[in-house]
């Protein structure tokens, strides 16, 4: 009898530590714990190029996250990226002329969209829209226009 | 040349047909374990012999493991200035290949080859007869108690040797080789998913498990019960986890990180 005990000890030690190693990766070594019971709303910026933004890329305001980008789409009809952020309830104050602009964190970095406050007194609500923004920087389009521009001056 | 045609005919018809009698094992180690419930103890005794005794060589080998990613992706990564991702470097490739594959093959190595061994000889002492006469069906007191405890130690042994990798790949990066110790875990939570990554590692290490303990208890089950026999089954156990448990992985790796 004694035996089956220390046993049993055992495999519950084993089993617990199991856990604890699911546990440690899901709330250390993931992103699990950044999502846990945060409410947040929605907003919405239309882009004239969205650039290599993906789902889940960062929102960021004067450098803090504050989000995260929930959904790309095209628009069919006006040719647009519209772009779906959902931002924590914490940060609900943005002022409804606020720009976004997309930009690269770094030279090889992920791009990431960034929010720039306005001086609106009223703040954006729930699926509200950004009016104002700027498109992403594509390297190869600014690359050929200076290209363009230099031979240009050459001649 | 007709020798060899009958002998590629014979062959080919050998394997299929322990396909078939592998699969209507299966089915009858599935049939058990709902009466598997009645009797927790035997399931007790099998997580044991099976988890808790694989426990060491899984936690020593993740811990070297995790070092030796950190050694090897540091001076890779220094050479381009990145070595503040080293984190998700060795976060990702534990948690998504090395955790589930190299315990899936340690486990088949370590508890695969036992059971095969321990069920051969059973079978070649005529224990499982000698069950059968006494109206006690072997594959439910003895083979499905195994089945179910390799089906539960495997994620929790994947998830121990990536977890315990990651701890040794911080103390090798930040420790010895100076990497911050703030980035190197909030650049790994910041690219480590928990759906996409680690509930796909759970997944994996979940099916290596299940194809695992069923080669190890078939080949026991179905050994010659003579003790070459049982020792041939028990090198066909590891060559065959290993081969199914490569192969698998490439499939799956396929399914799950296929679309990103």
């Amino acid at each position: 009898m004694q035996h089956t005990s220390t046993q049993d000890t055992f495999v519950g030690l084993f089993v617990a530590s199991g856990i604890i190693g699911l546990f440690f990766l899901a709330m250390q070594v993931s992103n699990l714990s950044s999502f846990v019971s945060e409410d947040s709303y929605t907003i919405t910026a239309r882009f004239e190029n969205s650039g290599g933004l993906k789902i889940k890329s960062p929102v960021s305001a004067a450098g803090v996250k504050i989000g995260r980008v929930t959904a790309i789409n095209f628009d069919p009809k006006t040719f647009e990226s519209v772009v779906k952020m959902s931002i924590n309830s914490k940060y609900n104050a943005l002022p409804d002329d606020t720009t976004a602009s997309i930009f690269t964190a770094g030279l090889l970095g992920e791009q990431y969209v960034n929010l720039d406050a306005g001086g609106s007194d009223t703040p954006l609500k729930n699926d509200g829209t950004i009016e104002i923004t700027q498109s992403a920087i594509i390297l190869e389009k600014a690359l050929g226009q200076f290209l363009f521009k230099s031979a240009e001056e050459k001649k | 040349m007709t020798a060899f045609l009958q002998y590629l005919g014979q062959s080919t018809r050998i394997s299929f047909t322990k396909l078939g009698r592998a699969s209507y094992f299966l089915l009858q180690i599935l049939a058990g374990v709902l009466s598997l419930l009645a009797r927790p103890r035997l399931l007790l005794k099998q997580l044991y012999s099976v988890g808790v005794l694989s426990f060491l060589i899984i936690t020593i080998s993740g811990l070297f493991v995790g070092m030796v990613l950190s050694l090897q992706g540091y001076y890779t990564l220094s050479d381009f200035g990145a070595e503040e991702t080293l984190g998700v470097m060795v976060a990702a490739s534990l948690v998504r290949e090395l955790g589930p594959v190299v315990s899936g093959l340690l486990f088949a190595g370590r508890a695969g080859s036992a059971l095969t061994a321990e069920i051969g000889l059973m079978k070649a002492t005529e224990q499982l007869s000698g069950m059968e006469m006494m109206a006690v069906d072997p594959i439910k007191r003895i083979v499905t108690p195994r089945f179910v405890a390799g089906l539960i130690s495997m994620p929790l042994l994947a998830a121990l040797f990536s977890a315990v990798g990651i701890i040794g790949g911080q103390m090798v990066g930040c420790g010895l080789l100076g990497v911050d110790d703030g980035a190197f875990w909030s650049q790994m939570q910041a690219g480590i998913d928990f759906r996409d990554d680690i509930l796909n590692g759970v997944i994996k290490s979940l099916v290596f498990g299940f194809v695992s303990s069923w080669i190890a208890l078939f080949e026991g089950y179905d050994a010659i019960p003579t003790s070459e026999g049982v020792s041939r089954a028990t090198t066909r156990t590891v060559v065959n986890s290993a081969f199914s448990i490569l192969g698998l992985d490439f499939i799956l790796t396929a399914l799950m990180f296929g679309e990103h």
